[in-house]
């Protein structure tokens, strides 16, 4: 692909989600698109995240332990500390980012199925500690969290007050595209430099990385920290939409499911777990017609669509002679 | 001279079995030295020890004086001992140039996060490998296949890669393990070639593991024997191939296997 037309798929995706869509729900009236939408665009941030670990070589089926912590920094920063939400959504990235790192060192040095296991158990983890720790205050949660606050700088008012908003969904909406056009920016970024060529030669063969001079565990290290950091912003910004948080906000269904979004977007694609997030979302509604089939039909185009496609859907791309 | 790599008293134990034992000896400088055995004698454990990626039992090894045993790895290959692998192991999914440009690591200056900001340094850097990476493939002549898919490669393009590879990190000293297995007489020819020009060209110290014994005694300046975790012999290839202990080890096999 040319310079050029990337440059027109990315200023035609910006208009259609910043212009194109706003008008059409504006223009049909449901506005309970915005918040799917909404949640389309910061699941996938924190799928953008197990993208990551995977471009390492490594199965994560623990993004919701972080999408949970981020939550809860976020929820404990605003409501107890008094901090401005805007403030508290990068904390809860670095808080998850050092996390990770702690919880990284170890179980990083573990391959296939073993750590993807590991990561299985760490929301569960997480569920459990929000549940006993003191400040996360249990089964209870955090509730009544009031909705993000003005952002100025120099008497100049970047971001308003979401709660003087006639349309907050909106407000919602924009910042959370906002938020998942920086992530993948910043992925895409990664994976087109130096970085994301030594994580390519860490997923396909550890021990010749190493031999070339590569510090492989302190590159694991990295990859993870910057996977757990978008799930911790996911998790936060979700919070504040939601305005308040459980123990069950992010459950092992969701960890597995941020793993989906990436195969079925397709692991060799920077865009894979946007597509597969927005796909598998709207999937499952489109579904819900179908009563209490819903899930056997669900599973069973999702096994489908594996078999056929065993390398994501933005494999066809590459089928017809494209390229990412 | 100092020599440039010593290994001194090497032991290592896989619990009861002795891998290696007490195993001693000094590369020079632009040396070109093969270290030969029977099947399972230590070779490749010895390799491994050198290029750290096991742990000695006791012993040590030294480069230009700097003990680097029990180093990481990565550690290791920084300070220009590197090796290569026995299974043709590359990046698959990667081309060839790809390969080499990615194993220029060692070589950056800027850093990770340079990278992805993509600082001045970092595109000179980007800049500086592609380039050494096309020196390498003209050195090795791989042209016509810089652009394919690793994984669709025949064997002895694989083994030209993988020393391609070893030759990006700019070694001062490349472990070869056993580069000529798999080939045919004139692949061979060509790959001894190539080693030589390696060390008259590049001035790097070749160190090799091998099975194929008239190459070995073409190509080595000198000749470590290893039998059963014990080094039986050293010396240059007309003395190993005179050698009682050697030819003992070797008895039972056919005599050209030593290359008389």
């Amino acid at each position: 692909m040319t310079r050029t037309s990337k440059l027109i798929g990315v200023t035609a995706f910006l208009i259609s989600v910043f212009i194109i869509v706003p008008w059409a729900i504006a223009a049909s009236g449901r506005w309970d698109f915005y918040y799917t939408l909404t949640s389309v665009a910061l699941l996938s941030i924190a799928s953008a995240g197990v993208w990551l670990t995977f471009y390492i070589g490594r199965i994560n089926i623990g993004q919701g332990a972080y999408a949970l912590a981020g939550g809860y920094v976020s929820a404990v920063l605003v409501t107890q500390a008094g901090f401005n939400f805007w403030l508290t959504l990068p904390l809860a990235g670095l808080f998850c980012a050092g996390l990770s790192v702690l919880i990284g060192l170890p179980i990083l040095r573990l391959r296939g199925v073993y750590f993807a296991m590991v990561t299985l158990v760490l929301t569960e983890v997480a569920r459990l500690a929000a549940l006993a720790l003191p400040v996360t205050q249990g089964a209870k949660g955090i509730t009544s969290i009031p909705l993000p606050g003005e952002v100025s700088v120099l008497g100049l008012t970047l971001i308003p007050d979401f709660a003087t908003l006639a349309n907050p969904k909106l407000a919602f909406y924009l910042m959370a595209v906002l938020l998942m056009v920086i992530c993948f920016a910043a992925l895409w970024r990664i994976v087109n430099s130096r970085l994301g060529h030594l994580c390519r030669s860490l997923q396909q063969n550890e021990e010749l990385s190493a031999s070339i001079g590569v510090n492989t565990a302190y590159l694991r290290v990295i990859a993870y920290s910057i996977s757990s950091f978008f799930g911790g912003i996911a998790g936060a910004m979700f919070v504040a939409i939601s305005q308040s948080i459980y123990p069950s906000s992010f459950q092992v269904a969701d960890s597995v499911n941020f793993m989906l979004n990436c195969f079925l977007g397709g692991l060799g694609y920077v865009f894979g777990p946007m597509l597969g997030t927005l796909l598998l979302y709207f999937g499952w509604d489109l579904l819900f017609a179908t009563g209490r089939y819903q899930l056997l039909i669900y599973s069973s185009l999702l096994i489908a669509l594996m078999l056929v496609l065993p390398n994501g859907i933005l494999s066809l791309l590459d089928r017809k002679g494209g390229r990412k | 001279m100092t020599p440039i790599l010593e290994i001194k008293c090497v032991t290592k134990r896989f619990g009861g079995l002795v891998a290696n034992s007490n195993i001693s000896f000094d590369v020079a400088e632009g040396e070109i030295l093969s270290v030969i055995g029977p099947n399972g004698a230590g070779k490749s454990t010895l390799f491994k020890l050198i290029a750290s990626f096991l742990r000695t039992t006791s012993g040590e090894v030294r480069f230009r004086g700097q003990v680097i045993s029990n180093l990481a790895p990565h550690k290791v290959a920084r300070m220009g001992v590197v090796r290569t692998f026995q299974e043709t192991t590359i990046f698959r999914s990667m081309t060839v140039r790809e390969n080499i440009i990615v194993a220029h690591h060692l070589r950056s200056k800027a850093s990770l996060l340079g990278f992805f900001l993509g600082t001045r340094q970092a595109r000179a850097d980007e800049a500086a490998f592609g380039g050494s990476a096309d020196d390498i493939i003209a050195f090795l002549g791989l042209e016509a296949i810089a652009g394919e898919l690793a994984s669709n490669l025949p064997q002895g393009h694989l083994r030209a890669l993988s020393m391609a590879i070893g030759l990006a990190t700019d070694p001062k000293v490349l472990l070869l393990d056993e580069p000529f297995a798999g080939m045919n007489h004139d692949e061979t020819m060509r790959m001894v070639g190539l080693v030589r020009r390696l060390r008259d060209e590049r001035g790097v110290t070749v160190l090799l593991v091998e099975h194929d014994m008239p190459a070995v005694m073409k190509i080595s300046d000198r000749i470590v024997v290893i039998n059963f975790g014990q080094m039986i012999a050293e010396g240059t290839p007309a003395e190993i191939q005179s050698n009682e202990k050697v030819i003992e080890a070797y008895l039972g096999s056919e005599d050209a296997a030593i290359g008389m």
